[in-house]
């Protein structure tokens, strides 16, 4: 058996398709990208070595600072808003609904399986304008709301709650299902017990259920924020970062840089500044983590 | 005789009383569940509202939508509505995607089984970095392997085929895959395999014969979780099809709005249901596994 399961052919043709692919298509393309920080042009144009020109460029770009402020404006408000609309519906289900649970978690859950494009296609009609009024603008129309009427999506501010809500709304069933699953964890016993010594409803929650569920909570939260740092399909789809440059993401900061303007190097600085901004935020949701449990 | 009568009388009384104290303590127990109730009402009007008002609008003709409320609920099916979508691009889109998508879920499912097998159950040196390197993919911020690949699939004329996407959407749902794939095989019995090799099985047939079959819930979850990955993918059909013919779902629908949505409402609503509808199927039928796997799949990464 030991022998049989040491033979080195066969590890290698099992592993061997999987490792090439990979190894070719993510991991070469990586360091790749690394080299092409140090360069100018693109594919069509040729390249350029331009040395650390792109890095003093970056610093002093006003474009990239406005796209760090909004991926981190979004970033917050949506991981805020996607985590812990998250909690409440998983204590809704654990608490309040209990065994009757199912139905509303998989109704809630159903918009996370919905292409993104579909789903933004569908907010901007909600919030549509002109030519017709949207179902917001018309609900708000006929409760005498008129001064809010507005073209939601045409201005930077409402555009981005309109975005937020819209993330948040795709997403929310998600974490609920996350949470959940922490949730039905925690020993029935130690609620009882909790209960017995007088605690209930918010105490209950703040002082027995959330430490419990602190390590899913973290994991929840770097999982959401490092989805939402990287921001790109519901943003293309509802605003294509506009107006003007309100609602551009690093992500989509990055993409129209090396592709509408056909700068590789640049764009590929940006996608670096993407990167380490994720793992920075990470390490710090992680060493906050452990001194939490600590 | 009158004794017990009465005696009889004060049982029915106390009978009576005590099953009015019970309704009145569930009248109010269920008054006490009134706003709850309200909460998951309006939730799920919140949730499910917006995909009922985008389907009844795809019903609708032109007229209506200019002298209706938006809410109103179509006066009859103004299927043309669909057929002009599905005739002016959605088609040929919903085939793209699906030469695209299902190949590439068969590649994942055959290349990411046998890594796993490799990683899982068999023994060599360097396993445990090889897991944590396929791990390491599941982070990667996509933009930072958009450049390189695009500059590949240009010197190797891919650019604008299906093939672009189908290399693409392979190695991308190898991490997780290869990931979720070796948790499967972790809870599959070594007596049973062990037994086989005692039959005189080869590795290759002891893969085949006996571990494949015993992870073949995990296999449907993972093609399961892939394909909303794949058909729902916007970044790499967006960065590698240029032109309208060889457009998958996605960027199509995002064309199909940016030409109609101004004017045409009725095939637009009609054109985003159709992208959501194959999504829609498969949730009605396998939810349960859906939301397991999608859970699950986030949660190691």
């Amino acid at each position: 058996m030991e022998l049989l399961l040491r033979d080195r052919r066969a590890i290698l043709t099992f592993i061997g398709p999987a490792l090439l692919v990979y190894t070719l298509v993510v991991l070469v393309p990586i360091v790749w990208s690394l080299v092409y920080t140090l360069f100018e042009g693109n594919v069509i144009a040729g390249f350029q070595f331009v040395g650390l020109h792109n890095f003093a460029l970056l610093v002093r770009d006003p474009a990239f600072w406005q796209s760090v402020a909004f991926t981190l404006k979004y970033a917050f408000f949506v991981t805020i808003g996607q985590v812990g609309v998250g909690l409440l519906l998983a204590l809704l289900y654990v608490f309040y609904l209990r065994n009757a649970s199912g139905l509303v978690r998989t109704l809630i859950f159903f918009p996370v399986i919905l292409p993104t494009v579909a789903v933004a296609q569908m907010y901007s009609k909600l919030f549509e304008i002109a030519p017709q009024l949207g179902l917001v603008n018309s609900l708000l129309q006929a409760v005498h709301l008129d001064g809010w009427v507005q073209p939601w999506l045409g201005q930077g501010g409402t555009a981005f709650i309109v975005l937020v809500i819209m993330d948040i709304w795709r997403s929310m069933g998600f974490y609920a299902v996350l949470l959940y699953a922490g949730l039905i964890d925690v020993p029935s016993e130690m609620l009882e017990a909790a209960r017995v010594d007088g605690a209930s409803g918010f105490r209950l929650v703040r002082s027995v259920v959330l430490p419990l569920m602190t390590p899913i909570l973290f994991s929840s939260l770097i999982f959401s924020i490092n989805g939402t740092l990287k921001v790109f399909d519901s943003v293309l789809a509802l605003t294509n970062g506009g107006p003007g440059q309100a609602t551009t993401p690093l992500t989509l900061l990055m993409y129209n840089t090396a592709f509408s303007n056909g700068q590789y190097g640049y764009g590929s600085t940006i996608a670096f500044a993407l990167a380490f901004m994720c793992l920075i935020v990470t390490l710090v949701i992680f060493r906050s983590a452990r001194r939490n449990v600590a | 005789m009158s004794q017990t009568l009465t005696g009889q009388l004060d049982k029915t009384q106390a009978l009576a009383r005590k099953l009015q104290a019970e309704r009145r303590r569930s009248v109010k127990k269920l008054l006490g569940k009134a706003p709850l109730a309200v909460i998951v009402g309006l939730l799920l009007v919140v949730v499910i509202y917006p995909l009922v008002w985008l389907l009844q609008s795809s019903f609708k003709t032109t007229v209506e939508f200019a002298t209706q409320p938006t809410w109103a609920l179509p006066k009859g099916f103004a299927w043309q509505n669909y057929v002009q979508a599905w005739n002016s691009g959605m088609a040929t889109y919903f085939l793209n995607s699906i030469l695209a998508v299902f190949p590439s879920l068969l590649l994942i499912l055959a290349i990411s089984v046998s890594a796993a097998f490799a990683l899982e159950v068999m023994t060599w040196r360097l396993r445990n970095p090889v897991l944590l390197l396929f791990l390491a993919g599941i982070m990667v911020p996509l933009q930072l392997v958009l450049l390189p690949l695009f500059t590949i699939y240009f010197q190797a004329s891919l650019i604008d085929t299906r093939w672009a996407l189908i290399i693409t959407y392979t190695a991308f749902g190898l991490p997780l895959s290869v990931f979720l794939m070796a948790g499967f095989f972790k809870s599959v019995p070594r007596e049973v395999m062990e037994a086989a090799v005692l039959d005189g099985a080869s590795i290759y047939k002891v893969f085949y014969r006996v571990a494949l079959p015993m992870v073949a819930n995990g296999l449907v979850t993972i093609a399961l979780v892939q394909f909303f990955f794949l058909w729902n993918d916007l970044l790499f059909t967006l960065t590698f099809i240029s032109s309208d013919s060889n457009r998958t779902i996605q960027t199509g629908l995002l064309n199909f709005t940016g030409q109609y949505g101004q004017v045409d409402w009725g095939p637009t609503f009609a054109a985003i249901s159709l992208a959501v509808i194959p999504t829609l199927i498969l949730y009605l039928v396998l939810n349960q596994q859906v939301i397991k796997g999608l859970a699950s799949g986030s949660l190691k990464g």
